[in-house]
């Protein structure tokens, strides 16, 4: 086995000797790390330009086409009915394990007295679970979440039923502006541990072409618009 | 496994008399074409996205190794560890010493065609490190010693009831008496089944179905969501991936991303698309505590300097299997390689050279459906036709065939000669038809007729007819 | 004749036969000229012609593709326009040429100004000649068969179509799958026979499933294919070659048929 350096080197050598440059090719390197640097867009489909309530709508349709549940909530309060509701429509017992997310933290959880509410990482035993997803792209209908204290990536795989949160203000058409988002959070070129960029619950049709969700994760899926 | 001419016709002559694999054959004929066409209807840029997506790639590959770099600066600077690996052997050994020094007895493993290109379960096997496949035909075929028959739907191969026997067979602790007739019955098994390995295990390995330059990270796809269990829930988590999966920016990956979904299943996005970055961070609550990257290059970067560097744009949608007649004749063992289908006729030999691989770019009739469905306008005929002139080149055709070309060619660049052959020839396959029109036996001809009656000619070639038609005064 | 008459300097128009059409089914040929001829060009058949190069081409022996390609080229360049009854051979012309030869340099922009006049026969007549219509009948149920090259490499679909839509008592049944491959390939039909016939097979259960009397195509190579199979089945469905019954030309038996026309 080749010592890395070496094997660094053998690879990057025959790539240049394969194109037939060298490395110190200033043309070659400016053109590169201008790209990075503007990023550039390419074709972004029309049905990523609908605004408002057309947006929304184009994020619910995908969504429920693709299997999950999709409730509008125009106010906290009917958030944590809706979620509470939700955990008995999976026929689930009223617990649910969240993140530190301030926004969750801040609904009106009273409304909802006796859903036993754990924080952190999810556990083997979740069946429910909390996430807010920092923005969607209603092009697919997909969610942006990112990993951290705030909503561990846990929450997202492990239960069977998961419920995102997403303001209706954090919906964008395109995937372009919602990583144009993730990047004014996180900064240019940086990005957290995991950024999970989800479109219903799981499923797979591997056997026979059969769809059937909750392959391994989530079974079910709640999205809650809130506004 | 691809050892010569003899066992590609020997499996393909298998696979067309196995019912249960014909039968299953139509699901890909029927399902992925037309969802694929589907999809498209739908999004009325598909094609300037193909343009879009072809550009990126060529852009990445013509500064691949400046690419490569940066993607590698950024992984370390969050935390990560590249790892170059020239050859799959490279690659094995890499990731089998990162198990160890992690201690792993238990390796969960995302969907990774690369993986099984280099063979690694085997490996991490011999030294006695348990591997898990967890994508769900991925566990399956596992458990049944075969490969997987299609890069995108491992299974697409086998019914219901086989994959009922499998799982008796395997998970023979759980009560006899139950239910496993249902697709669903079969998920939810595997699903409590792997979520015992899941959470068990040391170190979770995926491929990539790209990575990013601009992030250092690694994005993978998948609908069931095990990739995000095998990259999460362990302490080390390492990517596997062929160093031509890279692109400069996050929104090049997206625009890849409006493609390959669509290209293969047919779905607008896969449900889980994941972008991971270097380990978790301080005070995450979850996530790997390592994060490691194994570039490969076995044989990419020869391909760059090759007339095979287009193959490079591949995104391994699988739509070339979906849509090509000889796949959906055969199905994906009988081509004995990793991968089938015509992204395999243009692949293999370049992997396992084209002495061994053959058959593969030699078995299609140049429908150009491939072409015209691949998302990356990849020119996959052209390229079979470039293995078949280096077949030739190498003197690898059969004496006979080889013989017979010399002869028809000798023939067809002098004209007279050749019609007078020509003449001949029909004049005497003609006389034996008779009156019948056909012609169901005919020496030298039994390839043919084994299986189809060969029309007759009509008697006399058209420029003798032509000729004589002239002469007498007709125009 | 129901278009302009050849006018003294109407187009001349090379006639590449192929080498199937010359061997096994000549009737195309002069089916060709026929309808060429009513569309308003001249037509003459250079004798220095054999094959476009195809068996050599896709067997890997690039040598003999380009020695017959610079023989076609010399023996062709003189046309205004060069027709050949076949998508793969226009194709080859038209498509294949050009890179054959690329590296040559007294051949390389001469490839390049024949493929530019190279046509399928129906498109020519469409695309070039600006026929809508023939002067012919056919009174059966037809399905249309189109041939890889002529899709996908010419993008030839709606020509023949046109064409025959235009022939008196002829009604057209598409094929449940049309972009399918017959599974002929050229010589795949003989190298790997088993796969080759069972791709074959689904598209005789196609043709037979559209309930058409007749199937018809623009290449022989996929005709001869699908009546062999037809034959060895004792399908009853008639397989011509599209310019026979354009030209109004069906008297001969049919590919594989007896010659007492049933």
């Amino acid at each position: 086995m080749s010592a890395p350096e070496e094997a660094r080197a053998a690879v990057l050598d025959r790539i240049r000797a394969a194109l037939g440059v060298a490395s110190l090719d200033r043309a070659r390197r400016t053109a590169v790390a201008r790209r990075l640097e503007r990023h550039p867009r390419g074709t972004i489909p029309s049905r990523a330009t609908r605004r408002g309530e057309e947006r929304v709508a184009l994020l619910t349709d995908m969504l429920t086409k693709q299997g999950a549940d999709v409730s509008r909530v125009p106010t906290p309060k009917e958030a944590v009915g809706a979620i509470a509701s939700y955990l008995g429509t999976c026929n689930l017992p009223p617990r649910l394990r969240m993140g530190a997310d301030r926004v969750l933290a801040a609904l009106p959880w009273r409304e909802a007295w006796d859903i036993e509410r754990s924080f952190g990482r999810a556990e083997p035993g979740d069946r429910a679970s909390l996430s807010r997803a920092v923005v969607a792209a209603a092009e697919t209908g997909t969610l942006f979440l990112v990993s951290g204290t705030d909503n561990p990536t846990t929450l997202s795989f492990l239960p069977e039923a998961h419920t995102i949160l997403i303001a209706a203000s954090d919906i964008v058409g395109s995937y372009e502006e919602a990583w144009d988002r993730v990047r004014a959070i996180y900064g240019q070129g940086m990005l957290p541990r995991t950024v999970n960029l989800i479109s219903g619950p799981s499923r797979t049709a591997d056997i026979e072409q059969t769809i059937v969700r909750g392959a391994h994760g989530p079974s079910r899926l709640l999205v809650l618009i809130l506004g | 496994m691809g050892n010569g001419r003899q066992d590609f016709k020997t499996d393909a002559a298998h696979a067309l008399a196995d019912t249960a694999l014909q039968k299953a054959l139509q699901n890909v004929k029927r399902g992925f074409v037309d969802k694929r066409k589907a999809a498209r209807a739908k999004l009325p840029e598909f094609d300037t996205l193909r343009e879009d997506a072809r550009a990126i790639k060529d852009h990445t590959l013509s500064h691949l190794d400046l690419y490569l770099e940066t993607y590698e600066r950024k992984v370390t600077e969050s935390g990560g560890s590249v790892h170059y690996a020239p050859t799959a052997a490279d690659a094995r050994a890499i990731i089998l010493k990162l198990c160890q020094e992690a201690g792993a007895k238990l390796v969960t493993k995302g969907k990774s065609m690369v993986s099984e290109e280099i063979g690694l379960n085997a490996h991490l096997q011999a030294a006695k490190i348990e591997v898990v496949e967890t994508d769900l035909g991925e566990y399956i075929v596992q458990l049944r010693g075969e490969r997987p028959s299609h890069i995108i739907a491992p299974v697409i191969h086998l019914n219901k009831e086989t994959i009922e026997a499998d799982f008796r067979r395997a998970h023979h602790r759980l009560p006899r008496e139950r239910r496993l007739d249902q697709a669903q019955y079969l998920v939810a098994e595997a699903r409590k089944v792997l979520r015992e390995k899941f959470l068990a295990a040391d170190v979770g390995i995926t491929g990539a179905n790209l990575l990013i330059a601009e992030t250092g990270s690694s994005v993978i796809v998948t609908n069931e969501g095990n990739g995000d269990l095998t990259s999460t829930l362990p302490r080390m988590h390492i990517v596997i991936a062929s160093i031509e999966k890279i692109v400069p920016t996050l929104e090049d990956a997206m625009i890849i991303l409006r493609l390959l979904a669509r290209s293969a299943t047919g779905q607008e996005i896969t449900t889980y698309t994941t972008f991971a970055t270097g380990p978790r961070h301080d005070r995450d609550p979850d996530g790997p505590g390592a994060y490691h990257v194994v570039l490969l290059d076995n044989g990419r970067s020869e391909m760059l300097g090759n007339e095979f560097a287009d193959m490079l744009r591949c995104i391994r949608c699988g739509a070339c299997l979906n849509h090509c007649p000889v796949y959906g004749a055969i199905g994906g063992h009988a081509y004995g390689s990793v991968y089938p289908g015509p992204m395999g006729a243009v692949l293999t030999p370049q992997l396992q050279g084209i002495d061994r691989a053959r058959d593969l770019p030699h078995a299609s009739s140049f429908c150009g459906r491939c072409e015209a469905v691949c998302p990356m306008d990849i020119p996959l005929p052209d390229m079979m036709r470039t293995w078949r002139e280096r077949d030739f080149a190498r003197g690898n055709p059969p004496f006979s065939e080889r013989l017979f070309l010399k002869m028809w060619a000798y023939a067809a660049k002098r004209p007279l000669l050749y019609h007078a052959l020509a003449n001949a020839i029909v004049l005497f396959m003609a006389r034996r038809a008779g009156a019948s029109g056909r012609l169901s036996r005919l020496p030298l001809a039994t390839a043919w007729t084994g299986t189809r009656d060969l029309p007759a000619p009509q008697g006399r070639t058209f420029h003798s007819l032509y000729a004589r038609a002239r002469r007498k005064g007709r125009p | 004749m129901t278009s302009t008459p050849a006018a003294p300097q109407g187009p001349l128009v090379g006639l590449f036969v192929t080498c199937l059409v010359d061997l096994f089914r000549p009737s195309v040929a002069f089916a060709a000229i026929k309808l060429i001829e009513a569309g308003g060009a001249r037509v003459e058949v250079p004798r220095a012609q054999t094959c476009c190069g195809q068996p050599a081409y896709n067997s890997g022996d690039r040598q003999d593709a380009i020695a017959i390609a610079r023989q076609v080229v010399e023996t062709f360049e003189r046309f205004d326009y060069v027709v050949a009854p076949s998508g793969s051979c226009a194709g080859m012309l038209r498509v294949h040429y050009p890179r054959l030869l690329a590296e040559d340099p007294n051949f390389a922009e001469r490839a390049g100004a024949l493929a530019a006049k190279s046509f399928e026969l129906t498109s020519f007549l469409v695309g070039v000649l600006g026929l809508s219509k023939v002067d012919a009948a056919y009174e059966e149920s037809v399905t249309y068969h189109d041939s890889c090259s002529s899709l996908r490499e010419l993008h030839v679909r709606e020509a023949p179509r046109r064409l025959l839509a235009s022939v008196e008592g002829l009604s057209l049944v598409e094929l449940g799958e049309s972009e399918v491959c017959c599974g002929f390939g050229g010589a795949f039909s003989v190298k790997y026979p088993d796969i080759s016939t069972a791709i074959l097979d689904a598209k005789v259960r196609d043709i037979i499933g559209t309930g058409a009397s007749t199937v018809l195509a623009g290449d022989l190579g996929c005709l001869m294919h699908i009546a062999g199979r037809l034959a060895r089945e004792h399908a009853e469905i008639e397989v011509r070659h599209v310019a026979e019954v354009l030209a109004g030309m069906t008297e001969n038996p049919a590919i594989a048929a007896p010659r007492q026309k049933r």
